[in-house]
């Protein structure tokens, strides 16, 4: 953690200045183009050609990692260890699901030209109102952000104003997303129940089965986690990223001297929920389905995982531990898929113990180490 | 002459322009009035008919045995705490019975606590930032900017508590005097008129507890200081005025001396106290 107080900069450029955002900046950046490079310019026969299911599953790991960032926000900085931020990513998710639903049209097996297939089958005859609006992409988009934004609203406001914090809290948030996975589940809910919302065709006019049309999600992915990232980064180095701080350590001074702490957590946390929701909007096009298990609790959890395994308080740790964790469990799942579960608590294990602040204690407790060396050597 | 024109006269300021003067009203003296306090507690009365007046920049030690008091009597002064009868003002215009706690707080009363609690995690220059004088709301904290006169007046009460080396230092690192004097510091950062210190020199060794003083007195004059404390050595290093505390109401007011003169006073606490030390 750096100490610095406010600087003179508007508050939106900080990042920029700093050392660590230009270097994850320019890390993340660098890989688009390799990845975009290898993928387009290299012809499909060589070995370092990256195929179509390769960009797709790094645009799915690009998404996941804007979900730990935005998790990194809240259990990080302002102490709040949500374990229901997949509702949020879900509900993102599903608003993109219901835009992709109604691009469909004609084209689905009952081929009626407005009520997605679930809804023919179920009988009804009309929309219901709160699929009205969906089929234009600026709804859609504007709901991602605002859906996930207003339950975060509301949620947040009786929990903070009722001064509910700590474990409390965590277990709310886990009461909140296994209560929407139940009715989610339900058919009567209009969400396509148990099978959730699938057979997407096409995302703006773009063929969602071209491999082009998953480059471009997997570089969107990207510039949303890169501004995703440099939004959170401009919050916690503000000075109300530093009330955000004194909250988590001392909630009670920070009130005394005169901050409305429950206004300072209902902010982030709204602020955080949507930055979940797009992450669930961009998920949703590149793995082709939404359903209802992306609330499960578990889930949940998992993504707390990621962020302590990459190193809480830092936000490139949760990217790194997003990426990780994710890239791990394709590999394991592939190679041995029962020992998937094992290999994770293993994990979190071994890095409780041999790195208590993650991935990313490891990065700062070595360039410490170098900078003490640089400092013996000059002095 | 038309109000467009009185707006081109560039030699005048506005009366907007200017800070606002603080609204505490302190023209017949005392910045602080406790009158016939009386709190009761399920029959029990922790303050009883007490009567204490403070006066503008006067440095007033408190002493008075467990279960005296104090505590109680700053609960009320800040809000924390309604009594049940009596009257407390702030200067001659503000009735602090009818304000609540961040009301008071902007009104100019600092409250220190028994045990300091800085943000650890923070740096003491930004725990001094955090703590000023300011716009609280969100957006304002958010787009807040660094400027010149308030890093002028960090750094300035950053050399008041001595702190200036440790500046970039994180608050967590800091030793148990210095925390205290960090906390100081914070309350000092909000331009209060009336500081309350609660047992600022428990667990200090002898240096800082000189230090401690040497704050507290050059504190004094700018702003009324209040403090509780038990160690008599220290009170007697900076009261100039003291008030003993028993069962609720006041025994004995004045010099340190007169009051460890008192007889009733020796009985209750200065003679046990006395006993203690020997």
């Amino acid at each position: 953690m750096t100490f610095q107080a406010t600087s003179s900069r508007f508050w939106l450029a900080r990042p920029f200045t700093e050392r660590a955002t230009q270097l994850f900046l320019g890390v993340l950046f660098a890989a688009l183009l390799i990845v975009t490079v290898l993928h387009v310019a290299v012809p499909q026969g060589s070995a370092l050609h990256v195929n179509a299911y390769t960009v797709n599953l790094f645009g799915k790991y690009l998404s996941y990692a804007l979900l730990a960032v935005a998790v990194d926000l809240v259990w990080g900085y302002l102490g709040i260890l949500s374990l229901g931020h997949g509702a949020f990513f879900a509900i993102g998710g599903y608003a993109m699901g219901m835009y992709l639903m109604r691009q469909i049209g004609d084209r689905g097996t009952y081929g009626d030209p407005v009520l997605p297939d679930f809804m023919v089958f179920l009988n009804w005859d009309s929309l219901p109102w709160y699929w009205l609006g969906f089929d234009m992409a600026w709804f859609a988009f504007a709901m991602v952000l605002l859906a996930p934004g207003l339950l975060a609203l509301i949620f947040g406001f009786l929990a903070f104003r009722s001064r509910v914090t700590g474990v409390y809290l965590s277990i709310i948030t886990q009461a909140l997303t296994f209560a929407l996975m139940l009715a989610f589940f339900r058919n009567e809910m209009g969400f396509g129940g148990n099978n959730g919302l699938t057979d997407f065709r096409e995302i703006l006019g773009f063929n969602l089965r071209s491999s082009d049309t998953r480059l471009g999600l997997f570089l969107a992915s990207g510039v949303a986690l890169a501004l995703g990232y440099v939004l959170c980064r401009a919050i916690v180095t503000s000075k109300l990223g530093r009330v955000c701080v004194a909250t988590r350590d001392a909630e009670a001074r920070t009130r005394f001297i005169g901050y409305r702490v429950e206004r300072f957590q209902l902010f982030v946390f709204v602020v955080s929920a949507m930055l979940a929701g797009v992450a669930g909007a961009l998920y949703v096009p590149q793995v082709g389905i939404i359903n209802p298990s992306e609330f499960s609790p578990l889930f949940s959890i998992e993504i707390v995982l990621w962020v302590a395994l990459g190193g809480r308080a830092t936000l490139y740790g949760a990217v790194i531990g997003a990426i990780l964790v994710n890239y791990a469990k394709t590999v394991f799942t592939g190679v041995m898929p029962d020992a998937w579960l094992f290999a994770l608590g293993g994990l979190f294990v071994l890095v409780t113990v041999l790195l208590p602040k993650g991935v990313a204690g490891l990065f700062s407790h070595l360039r410490r180490r170098d900078s003490t060396y640089s400092r013996e050597a000059s002095a | 002459m038309s109000f467009f024109e009185s707006l081109r006269e560039r030699d005048r300021v506005f009366d907007f322009m200017t800070p606002q003067a603080s609204t505490v009203d302190v023209r017949h003296g005392p910045i602080l009035y406790m009158e016939d306090v009386t709190v009761s507690f399920d029959g029990f009365k922790a303050i009883n008919k007490l009567n204490l007046t403070i006066d503008d920049g006067e440095l007033r030690c408190i002493i008075g045995p467990n279960g005296a008091g104090k505590t109680t009597m700053m609960d009320i002064i800040t809000g924390k705490t309604r009594p049940n009868e009596g009257s407390v003002w702030f200067g001659s215009r503000h009735n602090l019975l009818k304000m609540n706690e961040p009301e008071i707080a902007s009104l100019g009363i600092g409250r220190k606590f028994q045990k300091p609690t800085v943000f650890e995690a923070l740096s003491v220059f930004e725990n001094l930032e955090l703590a000023m004088a300011a716009d609280k709301r969100i957006f304002p904290t958010l787009t807040a900017r660094m400027t010149g006169e308030t890093r002028d007046r960090i750094e300035e009460v950053l050399t008041t508590i001595g702190l200036t080396e440790l500046r970039f230092q994180p608050a967590g690192i800091l030793s148990h005097g210095q925390k205290q004097w960090l906390e100081i510091g914070m309350l000092l950062m909000q331009r209060p008129r009336l500081l309350l210190v609660d047992e600022p020199v428990a667990g200090m060794t002898e240096q800082e507890m000189e230090r401690t003083a040497e704050l507290l007195t050059r504190l004094a004059g700018k702003q009324s200081v209040v403090v509780v404390e038990h160690d008599m050595g220290f009170v007697r290093s900076i009261a100039r005025k003291v008030t003993v505390l028993h069962q609720g109401s006041v025994l004995a007011e004045g010099s340190m001396d007169q009051v460890a003169s008192d007889p009733s006073v020796v009985e209750v606490y200065l003679g046990a106290d006395d006993e203690e030390a020997a």
